[in-house]
């Protein structure tokens, strides 16, 4: 696994900790959505950051009550066709207002990861070593795009704004 | 006309780069097939029985003459020098080669045309009535609301994988061309009592296996929110959709689940977080898409034409006349509805020859512009009655003015068992012994408006369930059967068929609709009474009766 953060390729300061492993003293970790809501109080006295996998089939508004204690959110795709971690971290980022770090993890694949960009990912785990090394040319494969989305670049509707239409009057 | 601009043209290039680049993957070995087949449906890109399909839009089934063109310049260069219109407003090619696809797409790229979002599991091309901007019918014309959608849903980051395929049909006028209750989301462009702009929304309508009509979630949606409301309905869908069983992963069945009243209140409450956000589309947003639609310089003339007039005295060009000439908002104008149904031709089809003729009429007689029908035939929207005769006998010459249209030979046809990977059974031959049967012209005319749909498989692309009768093509131990349907229809009064009786044989299906035929001819009230009409008042008891027992 490779981690993409904001373009870059970085070391990953987060260890994956399985529900039935103890703890690493002071690491970083990224749980389970079982074990964080099981062991929510006592994970609260802890030092060390937490991070949380969040599963696409639970409602995403869910998390709210705690955002304050969550240092990075990671939404999962199963399969890269199950697509319901866009709308998850849209809606975290434009509705839940959540600015730490938000990664997508499991079946991550280069041809998605503009999709990710666009829907307020800033951390891609990405499956396949040689799509790391083509992410800067998969997001930047494009230049237009048709509609507002988290990335809050302009949609073409309100681009066009102003201009006049080429070819108008051909 | 809809004109492209650079930020569209630099979109396409971008996507055929893409494309090219996906292809060279999947050849190298770095994308499985099962990793390549989203990509390449969502370029319209199939594996069928024989060889790979293209499937190229016709977004709201507009197209100019160079377009058109273009299309036949593809068929006969990478295909076997024909197309297929389907049911959605696209083309379909057959016989493409894997390794020819990047070029035929980017020649169709240098003219505005693609195969994006024609297939896989997104916001499929937008639909809409063949006749918008020509019809008297109207209140607006419905292809500016589907620009606008097209913009939208083009590569949308959050819905590009949904749990299913997504499509959406705009009618603007009260007689509904685009069978907008059978659709996922069916949008009703209407004025409310204020005179405001607004679409009526429709969800959950479909056909497939398990056929709904679309329920109204809400009455009026000033036109102004069409895009928050949208994404509101999509969102829903994104996160709630099934995902476990493909055969209930379309929006119908959540809304059939859940049940429409508690959809539309996820939906409004999803709306209310976002309606006047970013996707909020101002007068001047609007303005700007409306300004790209080039209409002609109608000037109203007499109507009818003394030319027209002294034509009529032909009776081959009346029968035409009266059977695909259809009443335009301008006077001294027509609109043409062009025949893809010739007696014993594959329904839809068209030669690349026959492309070029009608593009060369739409160039001469039509400011350019030709129109594709869910009916699976093209239309010229506006030409002046006085041209008919030479469009007429232009059409004539290349097979293309049967004066069939919406008779009971004006078949729509899904491909079937001659190419389709998912049919059970044949379509086309199925159509056409059909359309034999009643070639007559005068019988054919005596029976009257009556709309045939044949499906080779139970996903319905071709649409039996809202046919008049709606033939489905079944396989039981490896032979091919037929159940027949009575009643269905795709228009505002949308409505699903029931079924007639237990399976056929492939052999009896044509006897059999000519003894539902005849059947109607005995019990119809007067020559009036239409077929769906006579179906209507009576029930399919007393065809069923009849036809069995001959059977």
């Amino acid at each position: 696994m490779r981690l993409i953060e904001n373009g870059k390729p970085v070391e990953d300061r987060f260890v994956r900790v399985s529900d039935d492993e103890a703890l690493p003293e002071g690491a970083a970790v990224l749980i389970g959505i079982e074990r964080f809501l099981k062991d929510a109080e006592a994970l609260r006295e802890r030092p060390a950051p937490v991070g949380v996998i969040w599963p696409n089939s639970r409602p995403i508004a869910e998390i709210e009550p705690y955002l304050g204690r969550i240092a990075l959110i990671a939404l999962n795709f199963p399969s890269f066709r199950d697509g319901r971690a866009y709308s998850q971290a849209r809606l975290l980022r434009e509705r839940l207002g959540w600015t730490g770090p938000l990664r997508a993890v499991g079946n991550v694949l280069r041809d998605q990861f503009l999709l990710m960009q666009r829907s307020g990912f800033d951390q891609i785990e990405v499956s396949k070593a040689a799509d790391a090394d083509a992410f800067d040319e998969a997001v930047h494969r494009y230049t237009v795009f048709y509609q507002p989305a988290t990335d809050r670049r302009p949609s073409l509707l309100r681009q066009r704004l102003g201009r006049s239409a080429p070819g108008v009057g051909e | 006309m809809y004109v492209y601009d650079e930020f569209d043209r630099a979109f396409l290039a971008e996507r055929v780069a893409e494309f090219r680049d996906q292809v060279a993957r999947r050849l190298s070995g770095a994308l499985s097939e099962d990793e390549f087949k989203p990509l390449r449906l969502m370029n319209g890109v199939y594996l069928q029985l024989h060889a790979y399909m293209l499937r190229v839009a016709i977004p709201y089934g507009t197209l100019s003459s160079d377009q058109l063109r273009r299309l036949a310049y593809v068929a006969r260069t990478y295909d076997r020098g024909y197309g297929h219109f389907t049911t959605r407003q696209n083309i379909q090619f057959n016989w493409i080669k894997l390794e020819d696809l990047p070029d035929a797409m980017a020649a169709l790229a240098e003219v505005g045309v693609h195969g994006i979002q024609t297939s896989g599991n997104c916001i499929r091309n937008v639909t809409t009535d063949q006749w918008a901007g020509a019809t008297p019918q109207e209140f607006d014309d419905p292809r500016i609301w589907a620009e606008i959608l097209r913009q939208y849903s083009t590569l949308h980051p959050e819905f590009t994988y949904l749990p299913r395929k997504f499509k959406i049909a705009i009618t603007a006028a009260p007689k509904d061309r685009a069978a907008t209750k059978v659709h996922d989301v069916g949008l009703r462009l209407h004025r409310n009592e204020a005179g405001e702009l607004g679409f009526e929304v429709l969800v959950g309508g479909g056909l497939g296996r398990t056929p709904f009509v679309g329920k109204s979630v809400r009455a009026f949606l000033p036109a102004r929110h069409l895009l928050s409301y949208i994404e509101a309905i999509m969102r829903v869908y994104n996160q709630y959709g099934r995902r476990d069983n493909i055969y209930k992963a379309r929006i119908k069945i959540l809304v059939h689940e859940i049940g429409a009243e508690a959809f539309a209140k996820a939906v409004e409450a999803e709306w209310e977080a976002i309606r006047d956000g970013a996707l909020h589309l101002s007068d001047e947003i609007i303005a700007d898409i409306r300004s790209r639609f080039l209409y002609p310089d109608f000037t109203p003339r007499a109507d009818p034409p003394a030319a027209l007039v002294a034509a009529l005295e032909d009776p081959a060009f009346a029968d035409w006349h009266r059977n695909s000439v259809h009443p335009h908002k301008v006077p001294g104008y027509a609109i043409v509805t062009v025949s893809l149904k010739a007696i014993g031709a594959p329904p839809g089809d068209a030669t690349a020859d026959q492309m070029d003729v009608v593009a060369a009429l739409a160039d001469d007689f039509g400011w350019r512009e030709i129109r594709v029908g869910h009916e699976q035939n093209l239309c010229l929207p506006n030409v002046a009655q006085e041209d008919l005769p030479a469009i007429w006998r232009r059409l004539e010459a290349a097979g293309l003015a049967t004066p069939n249209v919406n008779h009971i030979s004006d078949i729509i046809a899904c491909p079937g068992l001659d190419y389709c990977a998912l049919a059970n059974a044949r379509a086309i031959p199925v159509a056409q012994e059909i359309a034999k049967r009643f070639k007559d012209l005068d019988r054919s005319r005596a029976i009257g408006r009556l709309h045939v749909n044949i499906s080779g498989c139970i996903n319905a692309c071709g649409h039996h369930h809202v046919g008049h009768i709606g033939i489905l093509g079944v396989e039981k131990n490896g032979q091919e059967f037929y159940q027949i349907t009575l009643g269905g229809r795709a228009d505002e009064h949308a409505q699903l068929g029931t079924l007639l009786g237990p399976a056929v044989s492939y052999e009896q299906v044509p006897g059999l609709i000519e003894d539902v035929v005849d059947t109607y001819m005995e019990l119809r009230a007067d020559p009036q009474e239409l077929f769906i009409d006579t179906v209507a008042r009576l029930g399919v008891e007393p065809f069923k009766e009849r036809v069995y027992a001959a059977h």
